[in-house]
């Protein structure tokens, strides 16, 4: 139970570990863009190399980041399965009952399937196995602080980040205590339909909005009597400064870009 | 030597105003000195205000009347500005009785930077002081760990260090041991006793336990707002039955003291520390 989306930081010591964590929030949008400039063949096979690539960069072991596939299984075979039953094309490659797979239908499904492997393999792999949660909600702060301008909160947004990712853990334990508490007291969690059990998560959910009202309280006194201001005039500990590498970086992703784009022209095959 | 008080209160007075408006007089007129480097354990059932005068004295709450002077700032004075606010938290820290509702990041080290990163003191500073302040409460081989996985002894420690790296003149701890097992309780302890020996830092300790208490300087005993009870842990211990009345304790060695006296034991003296009492009760033996 301790181990959901949060606490995936996979610590090694890479390239990709090492580069300033605002860069990889760029180069992952970018590489994001660069998924869905893909038309051909031989686009999504570059596109494939490059998460390849990027797996080897982060010396992260290939069967890690392939579990974080599991969770959307689901989607991505709804996916391929709609695109091969439902898109329509010139050269029929099999016909049966009522049901016609075009060989378009067999390309898009691939395409779509690869393209949604490669955009969890890309975004996990800057964003959540080589970089820690503290350093990524200061790189999100730190590429918002622009919208002040526009008053938009991104330091007070940053803070409530952190802050959830800190009693996340905490507030877990504090559920199966509860539960332990209530099941102590009959309540029964795992027979009955869904009502039911809808209905015996109640007893749960009200002392842990309680407690954690209580919690919000006495941690934002806490915050007050450490002179917590908001942003406003605030250092940090640790500063992170953008090196050549990450520049260097930044270009390649932009030359990767550019050659996916042209790629999109040398098509052959099925193009999208 | 008389010296100057670090704390002074005269006839401190604060009320909080129920859900009708009506005001409920929480403190009736405290009067205090506290002196720099003074250990004072502060002591009162709950409910009698304890924590409410110590949220005055780092201006979480403002006096409704009467004195109030922390570290040479009036505390009344209507032209204090916010900076003043923060100039005054900054020397008297706080530390609360529930270790996890007082940490604010994933990491142990952040978390002790988090005060000096609200102070704007400089990148290499906070560094400096985040590794000295986790030195000084022995927590130098956690600074990566997350706060969720330590104990609860561990987490106030690094509560205290979050404390320490704001470099304050006094800390304040809100029943902060009350939540903790005999060894955290211990932990704890022995840190804000070193604080107290050997960086002369003011210690006031709200507490529950009386053997907590027997070894401050001072106890300050506390009953529906005002101060009844003022003195050396063997002053205070002497009068069992004051401290009954206000709905304390007893240490267990006084009362077992008191016990044998009543019983007809020739005892001298009020031990408070066990160690005390059984070196008396091994005199008293060989006198027999
Ligand atoms: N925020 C508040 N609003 C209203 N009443 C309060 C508040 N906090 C405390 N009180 C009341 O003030 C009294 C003293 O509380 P407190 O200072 O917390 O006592 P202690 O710390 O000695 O147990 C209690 O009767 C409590 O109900
Ligand atoms: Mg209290």
């Amino acid at each position: 139970m301790k181990n959901i989306a949060f606490g995936q930081y996979y610590p090694a010591h890479s390239p990709l570990h090492a580069m300033d964590a605002r860069m990889k929030v760029i180069l992952s949008v970018l590489y994001i863009v660069a998924a869905f400039l893909c038309k051909n063949v031989l686009a999504f096979g570059a596109l494939l190399v490059s998460a390849a690539v990027l797996l080897i960069l982060s010396r992260i072991p290939a069967r890690i980041v392939l579990r974080s596939l599991r969770p959307l299984f689901f989607i991505m075979l709804f996916t391929a399965v709609l695109n091969l039953f439902f898109a329509t094309g010139t050269s029929v490659l099999v016909s049966f009952w009522r049901i016609t797979i075009y060989v378009e239908g067999v390309y898009s499904a691939v395409f779509m399937l690869v393209r949604i492997i490669v955009l969890i393999f890309g975004t996990s792999i800057f964003l959540t196995y080589t970089t820690t949660p503290i350093a990524l909600t200061d790189a999100i702060e730190s590429l918002l602080s622009p919208l002040r301008l526009i008053r938009f909160p991104a330091h007070e947004f940053a803070m409530m980040m952190s802050i959830a990712l800190r009693f996340i853990p905490t507030l877990m334990e504090e559920t199966s205590k509860i539960m332990n508490a209530q099941k102590a007291r009959g309540v029964d969690f795992s027979s009955g339909g869904l009502v039911k059990r809808a209905k015996a998560l109640v007893p749960i959910l009200i002392p842990l909005i309680v407690s954690s009202v209580r919690r919000a309280d006495e941690l934002a006194m806490a915050m007050e009597c450490r002179c917590y201001r908001g942003g406003k005039g605030r250092t940090k500990m640790k500063v992170s400064h953008l090196r050549i590498g990450d520049f260097a970086a930044l270009a390649c992703m932009i030359a990767f870009g550019a050659t996916l784009l042209y790629l999109n022209h040398r098509g052959i095959g099925y193009t999208m | 030597m008389m010296k100057e008080p670090f704390i002074h209160t005269k006839d401190l007075c604060y009320s909080y105003s129920d859900e009708n408006g009506l005001q409920q007089p929480v403190l009736r007129g405290i009067t205090l000195d506290i002196a720099k480097g003074e250990y004072v354990a502060i002591l009162g059932h709950n409910g009698s205000g304890k924590s409410t005068l110590a949220k005055l004295f780092n201006m979480i709450l403002e006096p409704d009347s009467g004195e109030l002077f922390v570290a040479g700032q009036d505390l009344t004075s209507p032209t204090l500005t916010e900076d003043d606010f923060y100039a005054l938290r900054r020397q008297v820290g706080m530390v609360f009785q529930n270790p996890d509702n007082q940490l604010v990041a994933t990491i142990v080290e952040d978390d002790v930077a988090f005060g000096p990163e609200n102070l704007g003191v400089p990148s290499a500073e906070i560094r400096a002081r985040v590794d000295a302040a986790l030195a000084t409460v022995g927590m130098t081989s956690y600074a990566r760990h997350e706060p969720h996985r330590l104990s609860g002894g561990q987490k106030q420690r690094v509560a205290i260090a979050g404390i320490l790296a704001m470099e304050p003149n006094c800390i304040i701890l809100d029943e902060a041991t009350a939540m903790l097992d005999p060894s955290g309780r211990k932990e704890v302890i022995e840190t804000v006793e070193a604080l107290n020996r050997e960086k002369g830092i003011t210690v006031l300790s709200i507490t529950h336990y009386m053997n907590e208490a027997a070894r401050a300087d001072r106890v300050i005993v506390i009953d529906d707002g005002v101060v009844i009870m003022d003195g050396t842990p063997r002053e205070v211990f002497a009068d069992p039955a004051r401290l009954l009345a206000a709905g304390l304790d007893v240490p267990q060695c006084t009362s077992l003291v008191h016990a044998l006296r009543a019983e007809g034991v020739a005892l001298e003296g009020d031990p408070v520390t066990v160690e005390e009492c059984a070196d008396l009760i091994c005199r008293a033996l060989e006198v027999i």
